[in-house]
């Protein structure tokens, strides 16, 4: 390859929001496509064995699952332009069962996948600047970032030029593709945590410092079977730095990192091991004797990755708000969604809308190829063409004018799309589970849309109020149940699904992981336990009091009574 | 077994010597970390390399390392990659200029990150085809971090061109 295409890219119209590729970056997804094409060929051909296949496969995101193999595709930071969203539905139309799944890392998963269809579904993902890298194995995963990042009203800083940097120092990364286990990052820059900072391997929270872009930094958070709260690693670490921090913090993990037990192999387990000011004392050591100037993240590589992001040119008629107002007046049921499903926008005459993928007893995080396309169209239409995936399993649209809030709702209703119930107890978080995923032990999909169902009344949701329902098929934790207001972890008892409740959890700035209520029940018991726990707090609380502020004010007795004295 | 380096089978001139075998006289020889003494004893002309377990610590190489042409890293199985932070350590931290040899059951799709590590040759394990690792080697032209092998990091970003 001649040294010319490594020049700067050509400028043209940037997608919004995120990174756009230029002539390099493709050949670069291209040779990767024709990697794993020759892998897979050697597979085919019994070449290669399943068990030297597997990492080979895995590091490009396809699983064997419990009836098929399941493809998990990138989403970095979260952001996706309704280009890519098209070709998603095209995949989900042409390789799977016409739907794919958005996972709590805001990443997509196809489930029903044929081994000798992925080299072509990755050439198509390629088209569009799109890839499965790094989305499995014990390397650095998609680096997630904050749904209303760009756009919140709160946000100090957007994050998400820094999420791509690390998105590309991560990417084929020569240390660090190895490591004991798998390493999860996210980003945020608002000092109201929506990315669960504390319960990652790295979390980061961006801020403008006196001189420029600083970070905090947190370590060893995590959920899985031995759940954490990261450590406060460091605060104000300058931008110029920011690589070579990550380096001395990986290197130090990968050095020590245990090795000899997969599940206290993740670096919550050796910060824990090493205490905080152990593995601080290791990560300076390790900082002052790199060589910090060939690390280094220059200003000027910041602005040319920057320069790569196209931003949304926002110019709402003065008048935005009022009609708004007057919309939300003349519609009831259209002022509900605006009251749950919205936030905040930094521009005048701008608010962010939430498309929950939480019908009444639908699959959470679930999405249908015409739907993909219509939120596809819509973004187009009232968001610049730029798309977010939420760690909740819901779609963002960063950037719709408040005057034409009411019009993007009504095609949103049309779609079967328009669930007003964010951050209400209708929008669950819940893993694969039993129904696919092959650690499970339990299903999580039944439970989630029996619950669904069961509080499907608007007015009742509304009434309940803030309360954040995650169930996990197994002690893994992918549907983050320790960090549920009311958590729901599925067991297996002697062959039978049980659910274990726990309460008091929260990924928001008050981090804390859930408590144990009581013995594990059975599903159709679970359901009724969830509802008795409702009604005890609706009974209990006070004025404008969350689910978890009245179980943090009175304590489990009264919990645990509503749930077990009955039986 | 077959050694490869920049992609190409060479000749390899060292012999390793196991736990409990006598050193011989003169030439080549990588001894085991445990062994250094016994490798350092020798003439000083005599080559000397030494093999690293995985979890020993570089800095107990900083003494010796004038002394030393080669040091062994190893991969007990490719899942274990703390082979690749002792090449790097070894490279940037202690500026050793000999050759870092890989040996155990690296993966043909790791050599560009070993190389890139500042690994030098690769003990290729029994029944590697050497044409896939020259393909690997060959396989991307771009990178996209800092890396302790020179690159050239000239272009957009964080990139640079893998020669």
């Amino acid at each position: 390859m001649s040294a010319e295409i490594l020049a700067a890219p050509s400028s043209g119209i940037a997608p919004v929001g995120h990174y756009a590729y230029d002539q390099v970056d493709r050949a670069f997804l291209h040779d990767r496509v024709e990697q794993f094409r020759d892998q897979v060929a050697r597979r085919l051909s019994g070449t290669l064995s399943e068990d030297e296949f597997k990492p080979l496969r895995l590091m490009n995101g396809l699983y064997l699952q419990l009836h098929a193999y399941m493809l998990r595709v990138a989403i970095p930071y979260g952001i996706l332009d309704s280009r890519q969203m098209r070709e998603l539905a095209n995949i989900a139309r042409t390789y799977d069962r016409d739907y794919g799944h958005f996972t709590t890392r805001q990443n997509i998963q196809f489930n029903w996948i044929r081994l000798e269809d992925t080299p072509d579904i990755l050439a198509r993902l390629a088209t569009v600047d799109m890839h499965a890298i790094q989305t499995s194995g014990n390397c650095i995963r998609n680096v997630t970032c904050d749904q209303f990042a760009g756009a919140a009203a709160d946000e100090l800083l957007d994050p998400r030029v820094h999420a791509e940097i690390l998105r590309q120092w991560s990417t084929l990364h020569p240390e660090f593709s190895f490591l004991p286990r798998k390493f999860k990052i996210a980003i945020s820059g608002s000092p109201n945590d929506r990315v669960a900072a504390r319960f990652h391997d790295i979390g980061l929270v961006a801020k403008p410092g006196r001189h420029g872009t600083v970070f905090d930094v947190f370590v060893g958070g995590g959920m899985g079977r031995t759940p954490i709260v990261g450590v406060h690693l460091r605060d104000n670490l300058p931008e110029e730095d920011l690589l070579a921090y990550l380096e001395a913090m990986i290197r130090v993990y990968n050095e020590y990192g245990r090795r000899d037990n997969i599940y206290k192999a993740r670096i919550k387990i050796l910060v824990q091991a090493l205490g905080a000011e152990g593995y601080r004392e290791k990560v300076d050591a390790e900082f002052a004797a790199m060589d910090r100037a060939r690390y280094r993240l220059p200003p000027e590589t910041v602005a040319a990755i920057r320069a790569r992001f196209g931003t949304p040119a926002l110019d709402a008629p003065s008048d935005a708000a009022e009609r708004l107002a007057g919309a939300r007046r003349a519609d009831a049921a259209f002022d509900r969604w605006v009251r749950t499903n919205t936030h905040s926008h930094r521009a005048a005459g701008y608010i962010s809308a939430v498309i929950s993928l939480k019908p009444d007893g639908g699959i959470p995080g679930d999405a249908t190829s015409a739907q993909l396309d219509a939120i596809a169209d819509l973004a187009e239409r009232f968001s610049f063409g730029e798309i977010r995936i939420s760690h909740m399993q819901n779609v963002v649209l960063g950037h719709v004018r408040q005057d034409e809030l009411h019009a993007l709702w009504q095609e949103l209703g049309r779609a079967g799309l328009a669930s007003a119930n964010i951050g209400l107890i209708g929008d669950i978080i819940a893993c694969p589970g039993l129904d696919y995923c092959s650690l499970a032990n339990a299903r999580s999909i039944p439970i989630a849309q029996k619950l669904s169902a069961r509080f499907a009344n608007p007015d009742l949701q509304e009434r309940i109020g803030d309360l954040q329902i995650k169930i996990s098929g197994c002690i893994n934790a992918c549907g983050h149940h320790h960090a549920g207001h009311i958590g729901i972890l599925g067991v297996d008892k002697k062959g039978e699904e049980f659910f274990q409740l726990t309460l008091g959890g929260s990924a928001a700035s008050d981090a804390a992981i859930g408590q144990i209520l009581g013995p594990a029940l059975p599903e159709d018991s679970t359901v009724d336990a969830i509802a008795h726990l409702v009604d005890a707090y609706l009974v209990h609380r006070t004025d404008g009091e969350r689910f978890l502020d009245t179980y943090r004010r009175l304590g489990a007795a009264l919990f645990k009574d509503a749930v077990y004295a009955l039986a | 077994m077959p050694l490869l380096e920049n992609g190409r089978i060479v000749e390899d001139f060292w012999t390793t010597i196991g736990g409990d075998e006598l050193l011989p006289p003169t030439g080549p020889v990588i001894v085991p970390l445990d062994r250094l003494e016994d490798g350092l004893a020798r003439p000083a002309g005599e080559k000397l390399g030494v093999a690293l377990p995985p979890d020993a610590e570089i800095a107990v190489l900083r003494a010796a390392l004038p002394r030393l042409a080669l040091v062994g890293v190893t991969f007990p199985t490719f899942r274990d990659g703390r082979a690749f932070s002792q090449a790097r350590a070894l490279r940037e931290h202690l500026d050793f200029a000999g050759d870092i040899r890989v040996t155990g059951r690296p993966l043909p799709d790791q050599y560009e990150f070993l190389l890139r590590c500042g690994v030098s040759t690769v003990q290729l394990p029994d029944g590697a085809d050497p044409a896939v690792w020259a393909r690997a080697h060959e396989r991307f032209t771009t990178a996209y971090q800092p890396a302790v092998r020179d690159e050239r990091a000239e272009g957009f970003g964080l990139r640079r061109f893998l020669a």
